[in-house]
Order: C-alpha cells, then sequence, then structure tokens
C-alpha cells in the first residue's frame, strides 16, 4: 500500500501548482483550469481520506465536489463567453469597467 | 504492495506532468489536453486507492465532459496563442507567495512520523466501494444529494440565460 | 495492445468474483484472454469492412466486391495495403502531433472496451475457474461509459487539428452529438443495472448482467425492451453511424472530421469507427441479449472447455446478427438533419430513458422481474 503521505505530498504539490497557474496567468480560460486542478487536488485528499479512515464519506464529498466543479464550469465557462462578446478577448485584465 | 506502489508513481507523474504543462503552455488549446491527462493520472490515483466508482466519474464527467465543454469553448472562440508577458514584480511576488504557501502545507506532511508508515494494513474490502459510497449518498447524505441535483439545474439555467446571444429588439 | 493495462491494473486490484471453491488463475490466463479477445475484435473488423460493402450490394441489388478472394474476402487485405502504402497528404498548417493523436484516440478507446464484455462464462478448468473476460473488475460496464466519453476527443481534435473549416464543423457537430446521446446511453444502462440487482451486489461487472440472465432464463430485452431500443439508438448515435452520421456524410460535410486524413491515419479513424461498432454491438448482446447465455444450448455460467466453445459461439452469432442489423439500418434509412438529431435526442431519448428507469426501478421494486 503506498503510504498515506504520498497521497498528500502529492495532492499538495497539484494544489500549489493549480494556485501558481491561477496567480501567473492571465488567460481566464486558463485560470479556469488551474482551479480545477486545484479541485482535484482536493479530490484526492477525499479520497485518501476515504481509504485511511475507512469511511465511505469521504468518497461521496468528492462526488459532490466534482457535481459542484461541473455545475461551476457551465456557468463560469458562459460568463466568459458573455465576457468575450463584449471584450473581443479571454484576457482577465481586460473586465476592469463597470460600464459595459 | 509492489505493484500498487508503482502504479501510485506511474499516475502521479502523468498528473504531475500535466499540471506543469497546464500552467505553462501558452496555447489554450494544448493547455485544455495536458489537463486531460492530468485528469486522466488522478482518476487512475483514485483506482489505487480502491475508489473504483469515483475513479470512473472523474474520466466521465471531468476528463469527459467538463473538459469537452471547455474545448468547445476555447475552439469556438478560436483564441491564438498568447505570447509570454513577461515577470512583473507583482507576479514575481505573488508566485513566491504560492511557492511559500505550497511549502507550508507539504513540509508538515512530509516530516510527519505518523503518515510515515503505512497506517492501514491490506483490507479484505476496500471502504470506497460503489456499493458503499452509494450507501452513504442515499442514506446519510440523501439532503446534499438532491440539493446538489438543484444546483446543476440552476447552473444550467444560469448558463443558458448567460450565454444566450440577445434577439433583435432585445437590450443586451 | 491498449487492452494490456487495463488487465493490469485490474488484475492487480480488482476483488475476484466468488469463485466456485477454486484458486484464482495465474497471470498469464489473462494474457491469454487479451489475445483471444484482441484476436477476435481484430477479425470482426475487417470482416465487418467486407460485410457492408456486400450486404450494401445485396440490398441495392448489385454484387459488391468478389474478385479480390472467394467471394471477396480478401479485399479488406487489399484496402489495408492500399492505405498503407498511399501517400500521406498533410494539408498546410495541420496542428502536428495531434493531427496524429486524434485517430489514434479513436481506436484506442473503441478497442479497450472490449476488455471488459464477457465472451464466456466461467471456465473451470485444472482447478482454476477462469472468467472468459479480459478484465472482470468492479467497475465495468462504467469502463465501457468512461472509454466512449475519452472517445469524443479523437473526433473532437481531429476536427481541429485539420485546421479546415469543413472538418472543424464536423467534428465540433460529432462530439455534441456524442455526448448528447451518451446521456441516454447511461440512464438505460442504469436501468439494465437496476433489473439486474447489481445495486444490491455493488458491482457493475457486464458477467454479473449475463449471469442474472443466465440464472433467471430471462434476456432483458424482454424486461426493459423500450430500454433496448433507447440504447442501441443511443449506440447508433454513439459510433456516428447513419442515421446519426451526418458529421461524417459526403454530401453535407465532404467528409465531416476526417476529410483531411488520408492513408493509414484515416484508416485508423476507419478502424476506430467499425471497432466502436463491435464494441457497441458487443455491450448491447451482453445487457440486454443475454451475452453467451442460450436457454437450451448454454446454460450454465461455469463450464468446461467444451462449454466453453458453444458459449463462445452463441456469443459471436449473436454479435455478427447484431452487426448485420447495424449494417442494415445503415443502407435502409435516411440521415437526420443535425438538428433534427439533437432535438430527438434531448426532447425525446432522455425524457424516455427517464421513464424507462422509472419503470425498472418500479418493477425491480415490486417484483414484476
Amino acid at each position: 500500500m503506498a503510504p498515506q503521505a504520498w497521497y498528500l505530498i502529492l495532492s499538495a504539490l497539484l494544489f500549489g501548482l493549480g494556485l501558481a497557474g491561477f496567480v501567473a496567468r492571465r488567460n481566464s480560460l486558463v485560470m479556469f483550469m488551474s482551479v480545477e486542478l486545484m479541485l482535484n487536488a482536493a479530490n484526492l485528499v477525499f479520497v485518501a481520506g476515504s481509504r485511511d479512515h475507512q469511511a465511505a464519506r469521504g468518497t461521496a464529498c468528492a462526488l459532490f465536489v466534482i457535481a459542484v466543479a461541473a455545475a461551476e464550469v457551465a456557468v463560469g465557462l458562459a460568463m466568459v463567453l458573455a465576457l468575450f462578446r463584449l471584450k473581443k478577448s479571454v484576457g482577465a485584465d481586460e473586465a476592469r469597467e463597470l460600464r459595459a | 504492495m509492489l505493484s500498487e506502489r508503482f502504479a501510485f508513481l506511474l499516475f502521479a507523474a502523468i498528473a504531475l506532468v500535466g499540471a506543469v504543462n497546464v500552467v505553462t503552455r501558452r496555447n489554450p488549446v494544448h493547455a485544455a489536453l495536458w489537463l486531460v491527462g492530468s485528469f486522466l493520472g488522478v482518476a487512475g490515483l483514485f483506482l489505487t486507492l480502491g475508489a473504483g466508482l469515483l475513479g470512473a466519474i472523474q474520466v466521465m464527467v471531468y476528463a469527459g465532459a467538463i473538459m469537452v465543454l471547455f474545448l468547445f469553448v476555447i475552439l469556438l472562440l478560436n483564441l491564438e496563442t498568447t505570447p509570454f508577458e513577461g515577470l512583473s514584480i507583482a507576479r514575481g511576488a505573488s508566485l513566491l507567495a504560492a511557492a511559500a504557501t505550497l511549502a507550508l502545507v507539504v513540509v508538515p506532511f512530509a516530516t510527519a512520523k505518523e503518515l510515515r508508515a503505512p497506517a492501514t494494513p491490506d483490507l479484505p474490502e476496500l471502504p470506497a466501494t460503489a456499493g458503499n459510497v452509494a450507501n452513504a449518498l442515499f442514506t446519510k447524505y440523501a439532503l446534499p444529494f438532491e440539493v446538489v441535483s438543484l444546483l446543476l439545474l440552476i447552473a444550467m439555467v444560469g448558463a443558458i440565460h448567460l450565454a444566450r446571444r440577445p434577439r433583435r429588439g432585445e437590450p443586451a | 495492445m491498449s487492452t494490456l493495462p487495463v488487465a493490469l491494473l485490474s488484475s492487480a486490484l480488482a476483488t475476484p468474483p466468488a469463485a466456485a471453491a477454486d484458486s484464482t488463475p495465474p497471470f498469464w490466463t489473462s494474457l491469454l484472454m487479451v489475445l483471444v479477445v484482441f484476436g477476435i475484435t481484430m477479425t470482426l473488423v475487417p470482416l465487418m469492412v467486407l460485410a457492408e460493402r456486400r450486404i450494401s450490394a445485396w440490398m441495392q441489388y448489385r454484387v459488391g466486391p468478389n474478385r479480390v478472394g472467394i467471394g471477396g474476402s480478401l479485399q479488406p487485405l487489399a484496402d489495408l495495403v492500399k492505405m498503407l502504402f498511399k501517400e500521406e497528404v498533410q494539408p498546410d498548417g495541420v496542428r502536428g502531433f495531434l493531427f496524429t493523436l486524434a485517430p489514434a484516440t479513436a481506436a484506442i478507446c473503441s478497442l479497450s472496451m472490449m476488455a471488459v464484455v464477457p465472451i464466456g462464462g466461467t471456465l473451470a478448468i485444472g482447478g482454476w475457474s477462469i472468467p472468459l473476460v479480459v478484465a472482470d473488475c468492479d467497475i465495468g460496464v462504467l469502463v465501457v461509459l468512461a472509454l466512449s466519453s475519452i472517445g469524443v476527443y479523437g473526433i473532437t481534435l481531429g476536427g481541429w487539428a485539420s485546421n479546415s473549416k469543413y472538418s472543424l464543423l464536423g467534428g465540433l457537430r460529432s462530439s455534441a452529438q456524442m455526448i448528447s446521446y451518451e446521456l441516454t446511453l447511461g440512464i438505460s444502462l442504469l436501468s439494465v443495472l437496476v433489473v439486474s440487482g447489481s445495486f444490491e451486489s455493488g458491482s457493475f461487472r457486464l458477467s454479473e448482467i449475463i449471469r442474472h440472465q443466465a440464472e433467471s432464463g430471462l434476456w432483458n430485452v424482454v424486461r426493459l425492451p423500450l430500454g433496448f431500443v433507447l440504447f442501441t439508438i443511443a449506440a447508433f448515435a454513439e459510433t456516428n453511424r447513419l442515421p446519426f452520421d451526418l458529421p461524417e456524410a459526403e454530401p453535407e460535410l465532404v467528409g465531416g472530421y476526417h476529410t483531411e486524413y488520408s492513408a493509414m491515419r484515416f484508416g485508423l479513424f476507419f478502424l476506430g469507427e467499425y471497432a466502436a461498432m463491435v464494441a457497441g454491438s458487443s455491450v448491447i448482446v451482453c445487457l440486454f441479449l443475454g451475452g453467451w447465455h442460450l436457454p437450451w444450448l448454454a446454460p450454465a455460467v461455469t463450464v468446461g472447455p467444451g462449454g466453453a466453445v458453444v458459449q463462445v459461439c452463441v456469443f459471436l452469432a449473436k454479435v455478427l446478427a447484431f452487426l448485420f442489423f447495424f449494417i442494415h439500418v445503415r443502407w435502409t434509412l435516411p440521415r437526420l438533419r443535425y438538428d433534427q438529431l439533437m432535438k430527438f435526442g434531448w426532447k425525446w431519448l432522455l425524457p424516455l430513458s427517464l421513464v424507462n428507469l422509472l419503470f425498472a426501478g418500479a418493477g425491480a421494486a415490486l417484483g414484476w422481474f
């Protein structure tokens, strides 16, 4: 059995990479993808904890995270599309005025 | 046991390489595809943890539906490869902050003595099988389950409304 | 072979089903199963290429290819040689690696689906019980759904990487169609799982579904006829076969996502499409038509070598019959226009599949089946 620590360190690395991507990139789609990476890292911790504590609720929670991520992606991409129609660009720095 | 460690290392490598490429690729299509690869690696990790249901759902939903949605948007918007913008001071500082957060999280895990040794012996039945998860979902967590389905409906309606082109005569 | 990693992972991680007092077989039987199943699939695919042309010719009152070999039997070989030696024409501006990855993805996903399909029951030989599946993992049927989700990428990327507007349109349309019909596929599958009592045992194994049909003597097509029809229609849409093949139809989009492909890359797309047909037919046969089970010829689950041969022959006969049905429908029905296709999938099939699920759930709870 791979020790618990390995899974936690891996998920911390994935989370860190997602965080770095979110912070460093200005393309809103890539920022979105970094958020998904962070969510995956969290899911990994949930499932690893589920195995370690012998409880199915960790996996159930990971399932909820996936469902919520799906909902978030749908709405977020719709917003990115709407913003693109307005600003003709997906840069996160482009949307800096309150007026259309 | 050896095969599980090997499987872990293989899938962890796939997930990490994918993640690194997601945040570094300039072409958004390539970044999306590397993210799909990373998700497949994470799905493999779920399989090594005995969560077969979640691994399959990860592939079906995350890699197979959410990322397809991403790809649709990227392909339809016809985005070009953005050139490297250069590292400003603010961006460098935020990267440093991200690295510090990462270190803060990783170091305790890596040095904790309890986590070093494999705590649980080889189990006859792994806890995250489909049956157990389904039991939890439909008995103890039935309310969040229903709320999530409502959330998905709301998200669908919201997404359709937000992405609609304004018809003639309607304000944007 | 693409099924090997699945077999490796499964034998490392899967809990073996309750064997009849026999020990778990050694590792090399898995490899043998891989060879057998892969051999069967790769025999059926060229057979389908030939059968498509001969049967369509028969239906159209002409002859079809009959020069190469006896009755045209070597025609697929001739096609393969042609594809291997043709010049690979790459238009300007194709996106490198993805141009090659796309057909490979389509072919890999379709071929890998055969890894979870049981071609027979359990073979009891030499003190071992060998389930006649490549990978009898706990999440059996979900692997089929997951692989069809990944197969969408093959087409989307093929369309985009070709750097041509027909290809991009065809690729996007096809992937939208595939993800829409995946819903009906999944929900019809759920109704079969409800009826097979898989939810008590908590496993999604195809061998369990067939075992349930064998032990109760009733195929699922009798229990859930609506589910059978819905799953079949969704399978047609998933494999991009007529009447759902607008994304690759010649009069509409020149060739859709495989317009710019030539020689072996096109051969891979071709292989992927026919392998998806074979895999889809096999899954439908296992889910609804009883798999390897036939009431008097092949009734039992655990058999000796002779019984196993009978089971495999029964399975192959059913798959071939269903493939004939695939071809027959292709040359009979007209094509659905894209908006008709999407309307049909979302407004008709999805509600009907939910009704079917309700019916299956009610039946399972009230003990009708």
